[in-house]
């Protein structure tokens, strides 16, 4: 009798405890509004500069930066478990489709300008790589560099899963929609890519403008380089709007962001991530 | 009042027992309503033996032949390098391991347990891969064989913390009786001990398999990603785990590339079911022969 009065004051007052601490959270909870962004990881390090900026700037308003890709990103504002998609392709009618079915009314805003570079492994002596042979390569109907003018290697190619946009926009842009090579090595975001082609002598990847670093060496697209005046400019074959989405037009701080993105202050952090202003 | 108290224990125990059985239940409802309607669109052998993995073109195709082979042969692969060690480490730690040795031994393999997955395949991804590629001059080192390695080094804990519990089971007797009539340690170990565990040390590997068929996060990593049937074990490969893990957070609600990943979903889970049906089989044949009764 006397233990179990014992162990019922210890439950007592553990259960006591945590309420207590549950009360003490939740203040933290509920004061400041959230905003939930997910989706591309090509937007993502421009999505997570103003993220960090805004939050200085409005202490109150905590905002949660995710990749995932841009097809997790739109199936998440389908879902209503985001409020901001970001994307780096357009939302396709199926999905928009979807989205109406269940009352979602996606509202497109085109936050910054991008291209899609095609890289190789630094030790690659190609330089330069036409829109037809990155076809080739991709579509299956070239699998060796000497048979494009480089050393005789296989090449590995470097793709990515098909929740990516990059991926989207490189199948419209460079392969006109055509099945990639099965044997195509799948990977789970830009900064994956970058690593792998930097690692593997042979390969050949694409990934975002900003993505680009010293570990791979970056080929021009039918004699075009991409730069950022060749993407304003329209020169660059491979570019491509940066978009966010949001249920239909953004709204109190969801708009005070996105705003905030395209205003000249965040047009200036999209150019220092290595990317191309809408300004 | 100790009367209610007691059957008041009882019923949450007993339905916290159920739980258990609640998740199984509604895990297995789950997979089949949300992957019937694939079965629709294409027929089951078509998806099993089809060998293009084209989910998000126009049409689609739905085989799953190179993703069933990918994670047959990753896992074959992993019980290759898991089994010596796994068996080796367990029969060493066993018989012929001295105090201190066993000491430090024992911890270090429960330790490799407890290494989350997603640290084997970002280790695998930045150091073995482009290590393995260099070494052995091929063309990528994101492949089955990578893959297999990580996931046998992963799932050697499990393989030897099962043989050894199978290793002691075998009653000291056994093992007196045998250096009685003369044998040395070594042969009583290899002869009598071993053989004599064989169904535990059976039901260890079954286990390692189920674990090493279930890891997707290493192999989302490491082995490379490609839905191709492989034709050396150094191409790259995408076992059904990866695939879901990949797919999943893009595939429309509803959509039929959502059931075909869920149909994917159900053949891994009927894989795990069956093995560990299997391994229970052999475990209580192995407890009834040594008589160990139940």
């Amino acid at each position: 009798m006397k233990k179990t009065l014992v162990m019922g004051k210890i439950f007592a007052a553990l259960a006591v405890m945590f309420l207590m601490s549950t009360l003490v959270a939740l203040p933290i909870f509920a004061a400041g509004k959230e905003i939930t962004i997910k989706g591309s990881t090509t937007v993502l390090p421009i999505a997570q500069i103003a993220a960090e900026v805004y939050m200085d700037r409005n202490p109150d308003v905590d905002i949660s930066v995710q990749g995932g890709g841009s097809g997790v990103g739109i199936a998440s504002l389908i879902d209503k478990t985001t409020d901001i998609a970001n994307s780096s392709r357009k939302i396709k009618n199926k999905e928009v489709e979807k989205a109406k079915s269940i009352g979602v009314d996606p509202f497109e805003t085109v936050v910054a300008m991008d291209g899609i570079a095609v890289i190789v492994h630094p030790s690659n002596i190609k330089n330069y790589l036409t829109k037809q042979q990155i076809k080739d390569i991709y579509t299956g109907k070239t699998s060796n560099w000497s048979q494009i003018g480089g050393k005789d290697m296989r090449i590995v190619i470097i793709s990515r899963d098909t929740s990516s946009g990059t991926f989207e926009a490189f199948e419209n842009l460079a392969i006109d929609k055509e099945r990639v090579r099965p044997d195509a090595l799948t990977t789970a975001s830009n900064q994956a890519v970058v690593q792998t082609v930097g690692q593997t002598p042979g390969a050949i990847g694409y990934a975002g403008l900003g993505y680009l670093s010293r570990k791979v060496k970056t080929v021009s697209v039918d004699g075009v380089k991409c730069t950022r005046e060749t993407i304003v400019d329209g020169s660059y074959p491979l570019a491509r709007p940066l978009y966010m989405y949001t249920n239909n037009a953004p709204a109190g701080e969801i708009k005070a962001f996105i705003d905030f993105v395209l205003s000249e202050e965040g047009q200036r952090l999209v150019e220092e991530e290595g990317f191309v202003g809408i300004r | 009042m100790t009367r209610f108290r007691e059957n008041l224990y009882k019923w949450i125990f007993t339905i916290l027992a159920f739980a258990s059985l609640v998740f199984l239940v509604g895990i297995i409802l789950t997979l089949l309503k949300e992957a019937f309607p694939i079965f629709a669109e294409i027929k089951l052998f078509k998806f099993l033996l089809g060998s293009q993995w084209y989910p998000t073109y126009e049409p689609p195709d739905f085989g799953i032949l190179p993703l069933i082979l990918a994670s047959v042969l990753v896992t074959f692969g992993a019980m290759v390098v898991a089994v010596p060690i796994g068996v080796g480490s367990a029969l060493y730690i066993h018989e012929l391991a001295g105090e201190t040795q066993r000491a430090f031994l024992k911890p270090i393999i429960e330790i490799l347990a407890g290494i989350p997955s997603i640290v084997f395949g970002f280790f695998g991804m930045v150091i073995v891969a482009p290590f393995l590629q260099k070494l052995l001059g091929i063309p990528t080192g994101l492949n089955a064989f990578t893959a297999s390695l990580v996931l046998g080094i992963m799932a050697t804990p499990t393989v030897c913390s099962i043989s050894e519990d199978a290793l002691s089971f075998v009653p000291r007797s056994f093992r007196e009786a045998s250096l009685a009539l003369g044998a040395n340690r070594w042969q009583t170990l290899m002869r009598v001990v071993a053989p004599a565990a064989g169904s535990g040390i059976s039901t260890a590997i079954i286990l390692g398999i189920g674990r090493a068929v279930g890891e997707t996060m290493t192999v989302l990593m490491v082995a490379g990603g490609a839905a191709v049937i492989p034709k050396s074990i150094f191409d790259p490969v995408r076992p059904m785990t990866s695939t879901i893990a990949a797919e999943m957070g893009e595939a429309v609600m509803g959509s039929p590339h959502y059931s075909a990943l869920f149909a994917i979903a159900l053949i891994l889970f009927l894989i795990t079911l069956v093995i560990n049906i299997i391994a229970e089989i052999i475990s209580r044949r192995y407890r009834l022969k040594l008589g160990l009764g139940r």
